[in-house]
């Protein structure tokens, strides 16, 4: 083995004055970092990726983590962490795996846009007193709606009736705007996705599968999930297809556009296996592009066949990653029968990527909004098509501020599972997740208490949900559909005028 | 703030329009002489097949050469019958825009898209002539407006020159742009005359909403949409008037919930396509109209109506009247009774529920 060359990045302390030896850290840290030797407790920090489970759950709070800065000669460009990625690949000649979003310091936009109040003229509504309405339709919507006029007899005389004539495609009924994205089952444990699913059936949304087929666990909740095609096919037939309630077809990802996906064979489990159909422990590649699609055209098909296959009662989603082009593309996918784009920005994240994609590819989903929503109104297609927009919201004003600029809704995925307790330590990849979120090993996944996880996920779309009727009131609107693209109640802080331009919003003051 | 008052005769009576002028004054408190204007309907019946279009050309040494370019528009699809500055009062208000005003007739074989040519050459006009704005142009109608106070507007305009069966008329308090002769109501697209109080918080989707039915809104205020939505709804769409109320004004969810199944469709169906048609925030509004309408029972009638309707939680005030032939509406009964003390009934319409009065014969 060649020997690392760099310290630790991290520092684990076990205060002695405080440990009382019970060893709950040598059994909860999943990395082995702890070990008992004597009156010891030993520590080995270079395994250590900061999940915190065993600060968290030390009894006697003897435990520090903390960063490792005091050793090595500072540089602003061979950043210890530069260097331990040079060091890594030297060692192992491959390509840097990480998980979880984008980690390099770009602008956030959505801290660089502030909303707007209602003040004397254009009261404020109060949401305790009046109707705050949320709810919200995912899917293709009629350019406009005809009527017949039928004759009907009331109290004797003829008079005439309008009666709808157009007929509305199948849309996902939403109580909030807020989805929880596609994780498949793989790459989080299966008590994960059950209490995803719990929390998204009480709060009157959905969850997404991910391309990981759909444990059979989870099909008492099928009102409630959207079912992912992605080019690995895994898992998908027609039971499952017709156990959720639309589906989307993955094709690219916020955290690594323009690759497939991978599964690491350690968390391929017998469970997993069966799920997604493929052999056990080994990897699950879901390859760059599909092998299908190659066009717009091809895409459609495959659109009008999984409609095919599931008789025409579901939207069909297609998810892409944010890129610089990404708005013609989603026009293109408005004219191909799908009901809804999924746009998932830079900030996105997912179990396993190569670092180098994670960090470095794709743009800002509140650009590609903004860019998408502008391109489909200006080719008259915004109703043909909802936009979901994800990657990197992080809470209601993010959520409120996508729909501003455009979106019809949101997917969520980190922020459900730093609920359920996940630190955002990036080790996703290795399937060792101390909190049981992102793992198959039987031991670690038991350590997610499901009630209790899907409580705290409920919890945070209820008041999610609570504060954008709060921001709605305040910008004195009381139906979700007048914020949809309404970017007159954005303002920009500290942006150049091309990126004003860019978001189409105005800047502050004006 | 902002008053609006408006009345039409049922039967067609052609009405002076200093009665308007006298009862927009006394709700001068609600505007604050950066904004007052009229429409009447019916006050030109020598051309009243016709297009009356009404100008602003700004008032600079070029408005001759702006004029000119309107004249170049116009002249390539039909006919100006007859064209002149709008009479006007010397002295009374500083003169920032002139008032021009063209009778107008298309061209035999544009008859049948007359309308949405029309449409377009105000769209065109107003977003490419610089200096020139249309904000009048309707058959047999005309809107009279500008940044002062009302008794000033209508003596400016000498508005009691003019008989109508139907006016509208509002003082405007602007609270997000500034006050200036464009921005002042009634707005106004072929028939559509809109005079609006309040302040429309989803104009930003709404905006964008008719921008991509390819209308463009230059003129900064959240009334012009509303011209538009009404244009596009019920003009374009041919949604039933009704139907189109709640598409600006939706019922509630709740509401929806416990209506019978095919209500519940519709509404349900309004709400999905007409989402960024959605109005919210403060607002009464009072629409004129000359044009035929869709009504219910699916014939588009020829009438004129005038329609007015709140917000869904009633924000702002609206109460209409009516005394024998005539139904006013106003923000303030005070205005109503100011020329018309004694009423036959007074009443408040209910929260995002419209009042509709039509005509009985055609003028
Ligand atoms: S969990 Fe805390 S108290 Fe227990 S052995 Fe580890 S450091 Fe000591
Ligand atoms: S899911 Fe687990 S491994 Fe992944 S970032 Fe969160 S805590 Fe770390």
């Amino acid at each position: 083995m060649i020997p690392s060359t760099v310290p630790p990045k991290y520092k684990v302390f076990v205060d002695p004055e405080r440990c009382m030896l019970c060893e709950r850290c040598t059994t909860e840290c999943s990395w082995g970092v702890y070990r008992r030797q004597g009156n010891k407790i030993l520590t080995y920090p270079n395994r250590c990726g900061a999940c915190l489970r065993c600060a968290s759950l030390c009894p006697r709070d003897a435990i520090t983590v903390t960063l490792n800065q005091s050793c090595g000669r500072e540089h602003p460009v061979w950043t210890p962490e530069v260097k331990q990625d040079v060091v890594t690949q030297a060692k192992s000649g491959c390509i840097l795996l990480s998980g979880m979003g984008n980690a390099k310091e770009y602008p956030i936009y959505f801290d660089k846009i502030v909303l707007d109040a209602c003040q004397v003229t254009n009261p404020s509504i109060d949401p305790l007193r009046e109707p705050m309405e949320l709810r919200t339709y995912v899917g293709k919507k009629p350019e406009k709606l005809e009527f017949d006029y039928v004759e009907e007899e009331i109290d004797g005389k003829k008079v005439k009736k309008a009666k709808l004539k157009t007929k509305i495609a199948p849309n996902l009924k939403l109580d909030t705007p807020i989805m929880i994205g596609h994780m498949s089952y793989g790459a989080l444990s299966l008590n994960s996705h059950k209490a995803m699913a719990k929390a998204v059936k009480e709060c009157g949304t959905f969850m997404g599968t991910g391309e990981g087929g759909l444990h059979r666990d989870l099909y008492g909740y099928s009102d409630n999930i959207i079912t992912q095609v992605a080019s690995g096919r895994f898992g998908v037939n027609s039971e499952y297809l017709n156990k959720g309630a639309a589906i989307e077809i993955k094709i690219g990802q916020g955290a690594k556009p323009g690759i497939g996906g991978h599964l690491p064979g350690e968390k391929v489990s017998a469970e997993v296996s069966m799920t997604r159909m493929i052999p056990q422990g080994s990897d699950a590649i879901s390859p760059a592009p599909h092998h299908d699609i190659y066009s717009i055209e091809d895409l459609a098909q495959l659109i009008r066949s999984l409609k095919e296959a599931t008789r025409w009662k579901m939207p069909v989603f297609v998810k892409i990653s944010a890129v610089h082009n990404v708005s013609a593309i989603a026009n293109g996918i408005a004219t191909s029968d799908a009901d809804a784009v999924v746009i998932d920005g830079f900030k996105g994240g997912t179990g396993a990527a190569p670092k180098v994609f994670r960090d470095n590819v794709g743009i800002p989903i509140e650009v590609a909004i903004a860019a998408v929503d502008d391109r489909l109104r200006e080719q008259g297609n915004r109703h043909k098509i909802s936009i979901i927009a994800s990657g990197g919201i992080r809470n209601s004003a993010d959520v409120f501020k996508s729909i501003a600029l455009g979106a019809d809704a949101v997917y969520i995925g980190t922020a459900a599972m730093v609920a359920m307790g996940c630190t955002v330590c990036g080790r996703c990849y290795t399937g060792q997740c101390a909190w049981g979120i992102a793992t198959q090993k039987p031991e670690l996944v038991k350590r997610l208490e499901v009630d209790d996880a899907a409580r705290r996920v409920a919890n945070l779309i209820h008041a999610w949900t609570h504060e954008i009727q709060e921001l709605l009131g305040a910008a004195g609107i009381n139906s979700i559909e007048s914020l949809r693209g309404n970017r007159d109640r954005l303002r920009g802080v500290g942006l150049s005028e091309i990126e004003l331009n860019t978001l189409g919003i105005k800047q502050a003051g004006m | 703030m902002c008053g609006i008052i408006g009345f039409m005769s049922r039967t067609g009576r052609l009405i002076s329009g200093d009665r308007i002028a006298t009862a927009l004054n006394c709700l001068k408190e609600r505007g604050n002489g950066e904004g007052s204007g009229y429409v009447g309907y019916g006050i030109y019946p020598d051309y009243k097949d016709d297009y009356a279009i009404h100008v602003f050309l700004d008032a600079t040494k070029d408005y001759d050469k702006i004029r000119h370019e309107v004249e170049e528009v116009l002249v390539k699809y039909g006919y100006i019958l007859k064209d002149e500055e709008i009479p006007t009062e010397e002295g009374i208000i500083k003169k920032e825009q002139v008032s021009w005003r063209f009778f107008y007739r298309f061209d035999e074989k544009y008859k049948s898209v007359e309308e949405d040519m029309m449409v377009d050459i105000v769209m065109d006009i107003n977003a490419k002539i610089d200096g020139a704005f249309v904000f009048s142009s309707g058959k047999n109608m005309g809107v009279f407006k500008a940044a002062a106070w009302p008794l000033e507007v209508a003596e400016y305009f000498k508005i009691d020159q003019y008989k109508g069966f139907q006016w509208l008329s509002h003082a405007r308090y602007p609270t997000n742009t500034k006050g200036w002769w464009g921005g002042a109501h009634p707005f106004n697209l072929l028939g559509w005359s809109v005079v609006h109080n309040g302040e429309i918080t989803s104009y930003g989707a709404n905006k964008r909403y008719v921008e991509s039915f390819g209308y463009k809104c230059k003129l900064l205020t959240d009334t012009e949409v509303v011209a538009y939505l009404f244009d596009l709804l019920i003009r374009k769409h041919k949604i039933p008037v009704e139907y189109a109320m709640s598409a600006l004004a939706p019922r509630f969810w709740d509401e929806i919930e416990s209506m019978s199944k095919e209500d519940k469709k519709i509404h349900e169906a309004i709400r999905m396509t007409y989402g960024g048609a959605t109005m919210n925030g403060p607002f009464g509004i009072v629409v004129g109209t000359q044009e035929g309408m869709a009504f219910m029972n699916g014939e588009v009638e020829e009438g004129n109506t005038m329609v007015g309707l709140t917000d869904r939680i009633k924000l702002r005030p609206l109460v209409a009247a009516e005394k024998d032939d005539l139904l006013f509406v106003s923000s303030e009964e005070s205005a109503i009774r100011k020329i018309c003390p004694e009423l036959d009934r007074v009443w408040m319409p209910d929260a995002g529920r419209m009042v509709i009065a039509k005509l009985e014969k055609k003028i």
